[in-house]
């Protein structure tokens, strides 16, 4: 604990978190090609927590999300350094199974991607791609995932109908049903709400608030009011760097540095 | 002046040219289709026959009787050039192209009237025309009836005619049926065994005992043979009781058996609606029927199975082929100098003339794998060839080869048409690669792939040149498909409408004759091309309804 605790002082997270932790992040440099999209990151992200991602566009937080579960693989030169451990575990071992992961660690992006097949099966997706045959246990996740997601009561009379009939609010409540269908430890919500309208945004907040008793979330946001109001923790990150990273109310009232503050209250970004 | 710069600038002489463009096109297309539409189908249309006197060079009338199937205008001068006489003071003279028949008694179908020698011309009702088995048609007048060497003496010689053609043309059903079906099953059966027993003798297990069985089976195959052509020879007996006594227009008369007669008809009692009727007779024997006399004659059918046999093929093969192909070079393989290498390699592939695909299937396919499949597993038919030769597989091999550039190129375009955020939804729910494409990826480029294989389609349809080295005859002596095990026969040589178009045109014998052949067949490719498009239109359509929505 020693270690973890310079580390996380150096950044201004000064005292020890009062959760488990579910990611630490140490040491972390990614490269695309020879420039340098995100420097030294070191961080430990709480269980069962929401933790946002704040910062100006171009700053490295989906790229970092996007560590979190092996998506940045499929760029061919991206290039990582440095260590993440998910529930103490390396995710970049080299004996990790990359699916298992992404199966343990869901997202979900800012625009809403549902597959070009029924409702039903957008969310058995995961499912049956584990395996999962049988007509009534599959049926039964579906249910169990759409009321999760908060969507079953408006699609329930039509879950053989395309996902492209849903509205954009729902296509991404949608979306959100599918990746809990798979029972994920972490949930990661890349800008989730910035295709909506507040309406649709209001509901996938309530769901976010609802969703973080059972999962870890990481959201990134451009939106500092959404951060302030649906996060726990904030990171504020700027060119590559982690800046600060702390209990959402501490950055948003009394922030430990000047950069910080120039940013929630406005002075760049 | 400012005027002419304002309108130039606008644009509107651009869009008139785009408009003009367009225009052209459509003209080409349309012009196109009714040039091949009008002189193929009116080819089937039942023109009356006209009795002409016409006044011959030397002075002396001569009657003929035949059906006017062109007018044309020629130079009086031309027509002196060649000899024939042409009355001062006209510088044009009309004439006319009249199909006579008659060959056998004539020595030709056709012959040039010239319109001023005409004395006189009349359609008397009488006049029939009967198509026959071989000689072209015959064009003259129904005297009588005989049945057995007996002349009926009814009052309606027509009607007895009609009547004793049915018979004869289900006879001929009969017979047909007997000779493609069974005879042609014992015969092949019989083969089948000849060539057992060869194998065996190469083998050295040529024992006493396994000839014996040969034998037997061979004796009862035999009996059965002997049995079936008793029954054809009393079939064509049969055929043979009844004959008709004609008269041509001049006077001759003759006796002319049933078993030559196909079909007859009297144009000129037709009204309009008898007429369509016997257009869509026509056009459906047409349809239907086997090729007769030198192909110039009777019927397409073998040449359309063929063609649509052949094209389906070459999608079986073509299709998982070029998509694999497509998949590995947009998803696994590592983009760079390599894989651009072989994207020129293959967009070159869709640039070598196509005769160069038949040089190379000839050569590897026919001689190379077909030789080595002949001595390793067809050697007791050898030395005559099995694969060894021209035939269906070879022939569609050739054409998926020619068409694999289409698929790979509209395939990579259709994958590439997927956006990455499906993919990421996928693989974030914890699929593999290989998941993802089969389940995701691959159904939503699935109009891409059809893309592709609507243009191989279109393409491989039409095309003759390969062809003509891999495996397409003027005549195939069966279908590539039939009830004989095992049924899809791919070594057999087959027909082609694009070849039969050539052969009708180019290599026949009687070209007056064969030219309306050329267009009607043409014609017909062009609808099967439309067909076997439109069936893969529809999946298409079928396939992007079900995946829409990507594009947005």
């Amino acid at each position: 604990m020693k270690e973890q605790d310079k580390l996380t002082s150096e950044k201004g997270l000064n005292k020890q978190l009062p959760h488990p932790t579910a990611v630490t992040v140490t040491d972390l440099d990614l490269y695309y090609g020879k420039t340098r999209a995100l420097n030294e990151i070191n961080m430990i992200i709480p269980e069962k927590q929401v933790t946002a991602f704040i910062g100006p566009s171009g700053c490295g937080k989906s790229t970092l999300l996007r560590c979190f579960n092996r998506l940045n693989d499929l760029i061919d030169i991206c290039r990582i350094e440095g260590e993440i451990l998910l529930n103490g575990r390396d995710i970049y071992a080299d004996d990790v199974n990359v699916p298992e992961l992404r199966r343990e660690v869901g997202i979900v992006f800012q625009k809403p991607n549902p597959f070009p097949k029924s409702i039903y099966e957008n969310v058995a997706y995961g499912l049956r791609i584990q395996g999962m045959n049988k007509r009534r246990q599959l049926d039964e996740t579906v249910e169990w995932a759409l009321k999760g997601a908060a969507l079953w009561d408006e699609v329930k009379d039509r879950l053989n109908d395309s996902a492209f009939g849903l509205s954009g609010g729902q296509q991404q409540r949608l979306v959100i049903a599918r990746a809990i269908a798979v029972q994920p430890k972490c949930i990661l919500l890349d800008e989730p709400c910035s295709a909506l309208d507040p309406i649709s945004t209001l509901k996938v907040e309530e769901l976010i608030a609802e969703l973080k008793s059972q999962y870890t979330i990481i959201m990134v946001t451009h939106n500092m009011q959404q951060a302030a109001r649906v996060s726990d923790y904030t990171a504020f990150m700027y060119m590559g760097e982690l800046i600060e990273f702390g209990a959402t109310d501490q950055i948003f009232t009394k922030p430990h540095l000047k950069k910080t503050e120039d940013y929630i209250t406005g002075r760049y970004g | 002046m400012k005027a002419l710069a304002k309108w130039i600038a606008d644009g509107t002489p651009w869009v008139w040219l785009n408009a003009a463009a367009v225009s052209a096109c459509i003209l080409l297309v349309v012009g196109l289709l009714i040039l091949i539409g009008v002189r193929g189908i009116s080819h089937f249309w039942p023109l009356e026959v006209q009795e002409i006197v016409y006044q011959q060079a030397d002075g002396s009338e001569l009657v003929v009787a035949g059906q006017i199937r062109e007018v044309e205008s020629v130079t009086a001068a031309r027509l002196r050039e060649s000899g024939v006489e042409v009355a001062q003071g006209s510088e044009h003279v009309t004439r006319y192209l009249l199909k006579t028949g008659n060959r056998d008694i004539i020595g030709q179908d056709f012959r040039w009237i010239l319109k001023p020698s005409i004395k006189s011309t009349s359609t008397p009702r009488s006049m029939a025309v009967f198509e026959r088995e071989e000689w072209g048609v015959f064009i003259g007048r129904l005297i009588g009836v005989r049945e057995a060497g007996q002349l009926l003496d009814g009052a309606d010689t027509w009607g007895d005619f009609q009547i004793r053609l049915d018979r004869a043309n289900g006879l001929r059903d009969e017979i047909r049926d007997l000779e493609k079906g069974r005879i042609g099953s014992v015969n092949y059966r019989l083969e089948r065994l000849r060539l057992k027993q060869r194998g065996l003798e190469l083998d050295g297990k040529d024992d006493p005992a396994s000839l014996a069985a040969i034998e037997a089976d061979r004796q009862l195959l035999q009996q059965e043979y002997n049995e079936l052509e008793l029954e054809l020879g009393r079939l064509y007996t049969e055929l043979q009781r009844d004959a008709i006594v004609v008269n041509t227009v001049d006077g001759q008369e003759l006796e002319l058996s049933m078993s030559s007669i196909i079909d007859a008809h009297r144009p000129n009692q037709m009204n309009l609606a008898d007429k369509s009727g016997y257009f869509l007779h026509n056009l459906w024997k047409f349809v239907a029927n086997d090729p007769r006399e030198a192909n110039t004659e009777g019927g397409i059918f073998p040449a359309i199975f063929g063609t649509v046999l052949m094209v389906m093929l070459m999608s079986v093969f073509v299709t998982p082929l070029g998509v694999v192909a497509a998949i590995y070079l947009k998803e696994y393989a590592r983009q760079g100098l390599f894989t651009r290498f072989i994207r020129i390699a293959v967009n070159n592939l869709a640039g070598v003339p196509s005769i160069v695909y038949g040089v190379f299937g000839l050569g590897f396919f026919v001689y190379t794998l077909g030789g080595s499949l002949d001595r390793l597993f067809y050697p007791e038919a050898l030395p005559a060839p099995t694969f060894g030769t021209g035939g269906l597989l070879w022939a569609s091999l050739t054409l998926a080869l020619l068409t694999l550039p289409v698929v790979i190129v509209s395939t990579e375009e259709g994958l590439s048409r997927i956006p990455r955020s499906i993919r990421e939804g996928s693989l974030a729910l914890g699929a593999t690669k290989w998941e993802t494409l089969w389940r995701t990826v691959l159904p939503m480029a699935s109009p891409g792939i059809m893309t592709g294989l609507i243009l191989a389609v279109a393409r491989a349809a039409g095309e003759v040149a390969p062809l003509m080295l891999v495996g397409v005859v003027k005549l195939a002596p069966a279908l590539p498909l039939d009830g004989n095990a095992p049924f899809l026969h791919l070594d057999r040589k087959f027909m082609h409408l694009g070849f039969h178009i050539y052969d009708v045109g180019f290599q026949s014998p009687n070209v007056e004759a064969a030219r309306p052949l050329v267009y009607a067949t043409a014609l017909l490719l062009v609808v099967v091309i439309v067909l076997l498009n439109l069936v893969a239109i529809q999946v298409r359509s079928r396939l992007s309804e079900r995946y829409r929505g990507l594009e947005s």
